[in-house]
Protein backbone atom coordinates (compact mmCIF):
# COMPACT_ATOMS: atom_id res chain seq x y z
CA UNK A 1 0.00 0.00 0.00
CA UNK A 2 1.36 3.39 -0.89
CA UNK A 3 1.72 5.85 1.96
CA UNK A 4 -1.17 8.32 1.97
CA UNK A 5 -0.28 11.86 1.08
CA UNK A 6 -1.63 15.08 2.52
CA UNK A 7 -3.20 17.47 0.08
CA UNK A 8 -4.51 20.90 0.96
CA UNK A 9 -6.66 22.72 -1.54
CA UNK A 10 -7.50 26.38 -1.26
CA UNK A 11 -7.46 26.45 2.54
CA UNK A 12 -8.72 29.57 4.24
CA UNK A 13 -8.70 30.39 7.91
CA UNK A 14 -10.87 32.92 9.67
CA UNK A 15 -10.40 33.98 13.29
CA UNK A 16 -13.37 36.05 14.34
CA UNK A 17 -13.89 38.70 11.67
CA UNK A 18 -10.34 38.54 10.35
CA UNK A 19 -9.36 36.43 7.36
CA UNK A 20 -5.94 35.12 8.43
CA UNK A 21 -5.03 33.46 5.13
CA UNK A 22 -6.85 32.14 2.11
CA UNK A 23 -6.24 30.24 -1.09
CA UNK A 24 -3.50 28.12 0.48
CA UNK A 25 -2.68 24.92 -1.37
CA UNK A 26 0.11 22.44 -0.81
CA UNK A 27 0.96 18.79 -1.19
CA UNK A 28 3.00 16.74 1.24
CA UNK A 29 4.11 13.28 0.16
CA UNK A 30 5.97 10.58 2.09
CA UNK A 31 9.29 11.87 3.38
CA UNK A 32 8.35 15.47 2.71
CA UNK A 33 8.71 18.45 4.99
CA UNK A 34 6.96 21.77 4.87
CA UNK A 35 8.42 24.80 6.56
CA UNK A 36 5.81 27.44 7.35
CA UNK A 37 7.27 30.94 7.32
CA UNK A 38 5.81 34.32 7.90
CA UNK A 39 5.85 37.27 10.27
CA UNK A 40 4.23 37.07 13.73
CA UNK A 41 0.48 36.88 13.48
CA UNK A 42 0.48 35.69 9.89
CA UNK A 43 -1.33 32.48 10.88
CA UNK A 44 1.47 29.92 11.16
CA UNK A 45 0.03 28.39 14.32
CA UNK A 46 -3.49 28.67 12.93
CA UNK A 47 -2.40 26.69 9.86
CA UNK A 48 -0.99 23.92 12.06
CA UNK A 49 -4.14 23.85 14.22
CA UNK A 50 -6.24 23.78 11.09
CA UNK A 51 -4.29 20.85 9.63
CA UNK A 52 -4.61 19.15 13.04
CA UNK A 53 -8.42 19.59 12.73
CA UNK A 54 -8.50 21.57 15.97
CA UNK A 55 -10.09 24.52 14.20
CA UNK A 56 -12.34 24.27 11.14
CA UNK A 57 -11.27 25.64 7.77
CA UNK A 58 -13.30 28.62 6.59
CA UNK A 59 -12.88 27.37 3.04
CA UNK A 60 -11.08 24.71 1.04
CA UNK A 61 -10.42 21.05 1.77
CA UNK A 62 -7.87 18.82 3.35
CA UNK A 63 -7.35 15.36 1.87
CA UNK A 64 -5.47 12.48 3.49
CA UNK A 65 -4.76 9.69 1.01
CA UNK A 66 -7.27 11.21 -1.39
CA UNK A 67 -10.13 11.21 1.14
CA UNK A 68 -11.43 14.36 2.86
CA UNK A 69 -10.26 14.17 6.47
CA UNK A 70 -13.77 14.82 7.87
CA UNK A 71 -14.99 11.54 6.40
CA UNK A 72 -12.85 9.55 8.83
CA UNK A 73 -11.75 12.05 11.43
CA UNK A 74 -10.63 9.56 14.08
CA UNK A 75 -8.40 7.65 11.64
CA UNK A 76 -6.81 10.91 10.47
CA UNK A 77 -6.26 12.11 14.03
CA UNK A 78 -4.60 8.81 14.88
CA UNK A 79 -2.15 9.37 12.04
CA UNK A 80 -0.92 12.73 13.28
CA UNK A 81 1.01 14.14 16.19
CA UNK A 82 0.50 17.79 17.07
CA UNK A 83 2.98 19.56 19.34
CA UNK A 84 1.69 23.07 19.88
CA UNK A 85 3.57 26.01 21.31
CA UNK A 86 2.20 25.08 24.75
CA UNK A 87 3.78 22.07 26.42
CA UNK A 88 0.60 20.76 28.12
CA UNK A 89 2.40 19.51 31.22
CA UNK A 90 0.90 19.11 34.69
CA UNK A 91 3.24 20.39 37.39
CA UNK A 92 2.40 17.61 39.86
CA UNK A 93 3.09 14.71 37.50
CA UNK A 94 6.43 13.24 36.42
CA UNK A 95 7.67 12.97 32.82
CA UNK A 96 7.05 9.21 32.92
CA UNK A 97 3.43 9.71 34.05
CA UNK A 98 2.95 12.44 31.44
CA UNK A 99 4.05 10.10 28.67
CA UNK A 100 2.02 7.21 30.11
CA UNK A 101 -1.13 9.30 29.72
CA UNK A 102 -0.12 10.26 26.17
CA UNK A 103 0.41 6.57 25.38
CA UNK A 104 -2.91 5.44 26.81
CA UNK A 105 -4.75 8.23 24.97
CA UNK A 106 -3.17 6.96 21.75
CA UNK A 107 -4.42 3.46 22.55
CA UNK A 108 -1.00 1.94 23.32
CA UNK A 109 -1.73 -1.10 25.46
CA UNK A 110 1.67 -2.04 26.89
CA UNK A 111 3.50 1.27 26.91
CA UNK A 112 6.58 0.13 28.91
CA UNK A 113 9.13 -0.12 26.09
CA UNK A 114 7.64 2.79 24.14
CA UNK A 115 7.92 5.01 27.22
CA UNK A 116 11.60 4.22 27.75
CA UNK A 117 12.29 4.83 24.07
CA UNK A 118 10.44 8.16 24.19
CA UNK A 119 12.31 9.29 27.32
CA UNK A 120 15.65 8.36 25.75
CA UNK A 121 14.84 10.20 22.53
CA UNK A 122 15.51 13.50 24.27
CA UNK A 123 17.69 12.18 27.08
CA UNK A 124 15.09 12.72 29.80
CA UNK A 125 15.58 9.32 31.46
CA UNK A 126 17.60 10.93 34.26
CA UNK A 127 14.69 13.16 35.29
CA UNK A 128 11.91 10.71 34.40
CA UNK A 129 10.54 10.55 37.94
CA UNK A 130 10.92 14.17 38.97
CA UNK A 131 7.80 16.28 39.17
CA UNK A 132 7.39 18.36 36.02
CA UNK A 133 7.50 21.57 38.05
CA UNK A 134 11.25 21.05 38.54
CA UNK A 135 11.96 20.92 34.81
CA UNK A 136 13.56 23.81 32.96
CA UNK A 137 11.91 25.41 29.93
CA UNK A 138 14.12 23.37 27.60
CA UNK A 139 13.37 20.14 29.44
CA UNK A 140 9.65 20.88 29.31
CA UNK A 141 9.92 21.41 25.56
CA UNK A 142 11.82 18.13 25.20
CA UNK A 143 9.16 16.31 27.22
CA UNK A 144 6.42 17.71 24.98
CA UNK A 145 8.41 16.47 21.96
CA UNK A 146 8.84 13.04 23.57
CA UNK A 147 5.11 12.50 22.95
CA UNK A 148 6.04 12.04 19.28
CA UNK A 149 7.66 8.74 20.17
CA UNK A 150 5.06 7.05 22.40
CA UNK A 151 3.06 5.97 19.37
CA UNK A 152 4.04 6.03 15.70
CA UNK A 153 2.19 8.48 13.46
CA UNK A 154 3.17 9.46 9.91
CA UNK A 155 2.29 13.16 10.12
CA UNK A 156 4.02 15.46 12.59
CA UNK A 157 2.77 19.01 13.11
CA UNK A 158 5.27 20.99 15.15
CA UNK A 159 4.81 24.56 16.28
CA UNK A 160 8.21 26.15 17.02
CA UNK A 161 9.70 22.83 18.17
CA UNK A 162 13.21 24.28 18.47
CA UNK A 163 12.33 27.02 20.93
CA UNK A 164 14.23 26.80 24.27
CA UNK A 165 16.31 23.83 23.05
CA UNK A 166 20.10 23.91 23.52
CA UNK A 167 22.35 23.05 20.53
CA UNK A 168 22.67 19.37 21.54
CA UNK A 169 18.95 18.93 21.70
CA UNK A 170 18.38 20.92 18.54
CA UNK A 171 20.62 18.35 16.86
CA UNK A 172 18.66 15.51 18.49
CA UNK A 173 15.45 16.96 17.07
CA UNK A 174 17.04 17.45 13.64
CA UNK A 175 18.14 13.81 13.65
CA UNK A 176 14.71 12.68 14.80
CA UNK A 177 13.08 14.65 11.99
CA UNK A 178 15.46 13.15 9.49
CA UNK A 179 14.89 9.60 10.73
CA UNK A 180 11.14 10.17 10.67
CA UNK A 181 11.28 11.36 7.07
CA UNK A 182 13.53 8.51 5.98
CA UNK A 183 10.86 6.12 7.22
CA UNK A 184 8.32 7.90 5.05
CA UNK A 185 7.01 10.29 7.68
CA UNK A 186 5.90 13.82 6.93
CA UNK A 187 6.51 17.01 8.87
CA UNK A 188 4.93 20.43 8.86
CA UNK A 189 6.67 22.86 11.16
CA UNK A 190 7.20 26.47 11.98
CA UNK A 191 10.68 27.50 13.00
CA UNK A 192 13.22 30.25 12.61
CA UNK A 193 16.05 27.72 12.20
CA UNK A 194 16.28 27.33 8.43
CA UNK A 195 19.10 24.82 8.49
CA UNK A 196 17.07 22.45 10.65
CA UNK A 197 15.12 20.74 7.90
CA UNK A 198 17.19 19.87 4.88
CA UNK A 199 15.27 19.91 1.63
CA UNK A 200 12.08 21.23 3.15
CA UNK A 201 9.73 23.14 0.96
CA UNK A 202 8.78 26.55 2.20
CA UNK A 203 5.34 28.02 2.47
CA UNK A 204 5.06 31.74 2.90
CA UNK A 205 2.13 33.09 4.85
CA UNK A 206 1.11 36.67 4.49
CA UNK A 207 1.33 36.30 0.73
CA UNK A 208 -0.85 33.20 0.83
CA UNK A 209 1.03 31.38 -1.94
CA UNK A 210 3.06 28.20 -1.67
CA UNK A 211 6.40 28.06 -3.42
CA UNK B 1 -10.84 2.89 23.78
CA UNK B 2 -11.60 1.42 27.21
CA UNK B 3 -7.90 1.56 28.01
CA UNK B 4 -7.76 5.24 27.06
CA UNK B 5 -10.85 5.99 29.17
CA UNK B 6 -9.49 4.22 32.24
CA UNK B 7 -6.08 5.79 31.60
CA UNK B 8 -7.64 9.26 31.68
CA UNK B 9 -9.61 8.53 34.88
CA UNK B 10 -6.44 7.17 36.50
CA UNK B 11 -4.54 10.29 35.40
CA UNK B 12 -7.20 12.59 36.87
CA UNK B 13 -7.28 10.69 40.16
CA UNK B 14 -3.49 10.74 40.37
CA UNK B 15 -3.50 14.50 39.78
CA UNK B 16 -6.17 14.99 42.46
CA UNK B 17 -4.29 12.84 44.97
CA UNK B 18 -0.94 14.44 44.16
CA UNK B 19 -2.34 17.93 44.59
CA UNK B 20 -4.36 16.64 47.53
CA UNK B 21 -5.64 20.03 48.54
CA UNK B 22 -8.71 20.05 46.31
CA UNK B 23 -10.51 17.14 47.94
CA UNK B 24 -9.40 18.34 51.37
CA UNK B 25 -10.78 21.82 50.78
CA UNK B 26 -14.06 20.42 49.48
CA UNK B 27 -14.49 18.21 52.55
CA UNK B 28 -13.47 21.00 54.90
CA UNK B 29 -15.98 23.33 53.29
CA UNK B 30 -18.69 20.66 53.55
CA UNK B 31 -18.11 20.17 57.29
CA UNK B 32 -17.89 23.90 58.04
CA UNK B 33 -21.00 24.75 56.04
CA UNK B 34 -23.04 22.13 57.93
CA UNK B 35 -21.61 23.21 61.29
CA UNK B 36 -22.56 26.85 60.61
CA UNK B 37 -26.29 26.12 60.38
CA UNK B 38 -26.93 25.40 64.08
CA UNK B 39 -25.32 28.77 64.86
CA UNK B 40 -27.72 30.46 62.46
CA UNK B 41 -31.02 28.73 63.24
CA UNK B 42 -30.35 27.94 66.90
CA UNK B 43 -29.39 24.64 68.50
CA UNK B 44 -32.92 23.31 68.92
CA UNK B 45 -32.71 19.52 68.37
CA UNK B 46 -36.24 19.16 67.01
CA UNK B 47 -35.75 21.88 64.39
CA UNK B 48 -32.28 20.68 63.40
CA UNK B 49 -33.45 17.12 63.11
CA UNK B 50 -36.26 18.20 60.78
CA UNK B 51 -34.12 20.34 58.45
CA UNK B 52 -30.87 18.37 58.88
CA UNK B 53 -31.11 16.36 55.68
CA UNK B 54 -31.78 19.54 53.70
CA UNK B 55 -28.77 21.25 55.31
CA UNK B 56 -26.49 18.39 54.41
CA UNK B 57 -27.77 18.28 50.83
CA UNK B 58 -27.34 22.02 50.31
CA UNK B 59 -23.83 21.90 51.80
CA UNK B 60 -22.96 18.89 49.60
CA UNK B 61 -23.98 20.59 46.39
CA UNK B 62 -22.18 23.81 47.28
CA UNK B 63 -19.08 21.74 48.07
CA UNK B 64 -19.40 19.89 44.75
CA UNK B 65 -19.57 23.27 43.00
CA UNK B 66 -16.35 24.37 44.64
CA UNK B 67 -14.00 22.13 42.66
CA UNK B 68 -15.83 22.36 39.33
CA UNK B 69 -14.18 25.43 37.87
CA UNK B 70 -10.78 23.70 37.60
CA UNK B 71 -12.25 20.60 35.93
CA UNK B 72 -11.33 21.64 32.38
CA UNK B 73 -9.74 25.03 32.99
CA UNK B 74 -6.19 23.76 33.56
CA UNK B 75 -6.33 21.57 30.45
CA UNK B 76 -7.72 24.50 28.52
CA UNK B 77 -4.94 26.83 29.65
CA UNK B 78 -1.95 24.51 29.22
CA UNK B 79 -2.91 23.03 25.86
CA UNK B 80 -3.83 19.63 27.29
CA UNK B 81 -7.32 19.95 25.82
CA UNK B 82 -5.78 19.87 22.31
CA UNK B 83 -4.18 16.54 23.12
CA UNK B 84 -7.44 15.18 24.55
CA UNK B 85 -9.30 16.30 21.42
CA UNK B 86 -6.75 14.59 19.14
CA UNK B 87 -6.62 11.38 21.19
CA UNK B 88 -8.42 8.22 20.19
CA UNK B 89 -11.05 9.02 22.83
CA UNK B 90 -14.20 10.88 21.69
CA UNK B 91 -14.78 14.12 23.63
CA UNK B 92 -18.01 12.64 24.99
CA UNK B 93 -15.97 10.00 26.81
CA UNK B 94 -13.43 12.63 27.88
CA UNK B 95 -16.32 14.52 29.51
CA UNK B 96 -17.60 11.32 31.12
CA UNK B 97 -14.12 10.52 32.47
CA UNK B 98 -13.87 14.03 33.90
CA UNK B 99 -17.30 13.71 35.50
CA UNK B 100 -16.42 10.30 36.93
CA UNK B 101 -13.18 11.52 38.45
CA UNK B 102 -14.95 14.58 39.87
CA UNK B 103 -17.44 12.25 41.55
CA UNK B 104 -14.70 9.96 42.87
CA UNK B 105 -12.83 12.92 44.39
CA UNK B 106 -15.83 14.89 45.73
CA UNK B 107 -19.21 13.10 45.58
CA UNK B 108 -17.94 9.84 47.04
CA UNK B 109 -15.92 11.38 49.92
CA UNK B 110 -18.88 13.65 50.74
CA UNK B 111 -21.15 10.62 50.90
CA UNK B 112 -18.74 8.76 53.15
CA UNK B 113 -18.43 11.74 55.48
CA UNK B 114 -22.17 12.42 55.67
CA UNK B 115 -23.12 10.01 58.54
CA UNK B 116 -20.78 11.93 60.83
CA UNK B 117 -22.43 15.24 59.93
CA UNK B 118 -25.87 13.65 60.29
CA UNK B 119 -25.03 13.08 63.96
CA UNK B 120 -24.01 16.73 64.29
CA UNK B 121 -27.42 17.98 63.12
CA UNK B 122 -29.23 15.34 65.16
CA UNK B 123 -30.80 13.29 62.36
CA UNK B 124 -32.40 10.16 63.85
CA UNK B 125 -30.06 7.18 63.45
CA UNK B 126 -32.79 5.30 61.56
CA UNK B 127 -32.75 7.87 58.76
CA UNK B 128 -28.97 8.06 58.34
CA UNK B 129 -28.75 5.10 55.92
CA UNK B 130 -31.38 6.82 53.78
CA UNK B 131 -29.36 10.02 53.74
CA UNK B 132 -26.23 8.15 52.71
CA UNK B 133 -28.14 6.25 50.04
CA UNK B 134 -29.68 9.44 48.66
CA UNK B 135 -26.24 11.08 48.43
CA UNK B 136 -24.81 7.98 46.79
CA UNK B 137 -27.56 7.98 44.19
CA UNK B 138 -27.74 11.75 43.71
CA UNK B 139 -24.16 13.01 43.75
CA UNK B 140 -23.32 11.47 40.32
CA UNK B 141 -25.94 13.82 38.88
CA UNK B 142 -24.17 16.74 40.57
CA UNK B 143 -20.82 15.78 39.03
CA UNK B 144 -22.23 15.11 35.56
CA UNK B 145 -24.28 18.31 35.42
CA UNK B 146 -21.26 20.14 36.79
CA UNK B 147 -18.99 18.69 34.12
CA UNK B 148 -21.44 19.90 31.49
CA UNK B 149 -21.58 23.43 32.93
CA UNK B 150 -17.80 23.61 33.38
CA UNK B 151 -17.36 22.75 29.69
CA UNK B 152 -19.90 25.36 28.63
CA UNK B 153 -18.26 28.28 30.47
CA UNK B 154 -14.76 27.35 29.30
CA UNK B 155 -12.94 30.35 27.90
CA UNK B 156 -15.48 32.83 29.26
CA UNK B 157 -14.44 35.70 31.50
CA UNK B 158 -15.20 35.26 35.22
CA UNK B 159 -15.74 31.55 34.76
CA UNK B 160 -16.22 30.78 38.44
CA UNK B 161 -19.13 33.17 38.96
CA UNK B 162 -20.75 32.25 35.67
CA UNK B 163 -20.42 28.59 36.57
CA UNK B 164 -22.30 29.05 39.87
CA UNK B 165 -25.08 30.96 38.12
CA UNK B 166 -25.42 28.22 35.55
CA UNK B 167 -25.08 25.22 37.85
CA UNK B 168 -27.12 26.14 40.91
CA UNK B 169 -30.51 26.27 39.10
CA UNK B 170 -29.67 22.94 37.45
CA UNK B 171 -28.99 21.49 40.91
CA UNK B 172 -32.56 22.21 42.10
CA UNK B 173 -34.11 18.89 40.97
CA UNK B 174 -31.44 16.68 42.62
CA UNK B 175 -31.72 18.83 45.75
CA UNK B 176 -35.51 18.53 45.92
CA UNK B 177 -35.58 14.76 45.52
CA UNK B 178 -32.43 14.16 47.53
CA UNK B 179 -33.61 16.10 50.55
CA UNK B 180 -37.08 14.59 50.26
CA UNK B 181 -35.72 11.05 50.03
CA UNK B 182 -33.75 11.44 53.23
CA UNK B 183 -36.45 13.47 55.01
CA UNK B 184 -38.93 10.75 55.93
CA UNK B 185 -38.67 7.00 55.91
CA UNK B 186 -42.20 6.54 54.59
CA UNK B 187 -42.05 8.18 51.16
CA UNK B 188 -38.38 7.62 50.50
CA UNK B 189 -38.70 4.97 47.82
CA UNK B 190 -40.28 7.03 45.08
CA UNK B 191 -37.97 10.00 45.75
CA UNK B 192 -34.94 7.75 45.58
CA UNK B 193 -36.14 6.32 42.29
CA UNK B 194 -36.64 9.80 40.85
CA UNK B 195 -33.20 10.80 42.10
CA UNK B 196 -31.74 7.74 40.38
CA UNK B 197 -33.60 8.71 37.20
CA UNK B 198 -31.98 12.16 37.37
CA UNK B 199 -28.52 10.63 37.70
CA UNK B 200 -29.16 8.24 34.82
CA UNK B 201 -30.56 11.04 32.68
CA UNK B 202 -27.49 13.16 33.39
CA UNK B 203 -25.29 10.15 32.59
CA UNK B 204 -26.99 9.78 29.21
CA UNK B 205 -27.18 13.44 28.21
CA UNK B 206 -24.52 15.52 29.99
CA UNK B 207 -21.45 14.05 28.20
CA UNK B 208 -22.90 14.96 24.79
CA UNK B 209 -23.60 18.53 25.79
CA UNK B 210 -20.24 18.83 27.54
CA UNK B 211 -18.45 17.58 24.41
CA UNK B 212 -20.24 20.24 22.35
CA UNK B 213 -19.06 22.85 24.84
CA UNK B 214 -15.49 21.57 24.63
CA UNK B 215 -15.55 21.68 20.82
CA UNK B 216 -16.73 25.27 21.01
CA UNK B 217 -13.95 26.14 23.44
CA UNK B 218 -11.28 24.62 21.21
CA UNK B 219 -11.98 26.97 18.30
Amino acid sequence: MSEPELLAENLACRRGERLVFSGLSFRLEAGGALLVRGPNGSGKSSLLRLVATLIPAADGRLLWGGVPVESDLSRYRQSLHYVGHQDALKAALSPRETLALAASLRGVRQPGAALERALEAFALDAVADWPNRWLSAGQRRRLALCRLFVAPAPLWLLDEPFSSLDPDNQRRLENALEAHREEGGRVILTTHLERAVAGARGIELGSGAAE
Amino acid sequence: MRGAFLGLVRHELRLALRQGSDTGIVLGFFVLAVVLFPFGVGPEPALLSRIGAGIIWVAALLAALLSLDRLYASDFEDGGLDLLALSGLPLELVALAKGASHWLTTGLPLTILSPLLALLVDIEPGRIPLLVLSLLVGTPALSLIGSLAAALVLGARRQGVLLSLLVLPLYVPPLVFGAAASGTVAGARSDLLLLGALSLGAFALAPWAAAAGLRQALQ
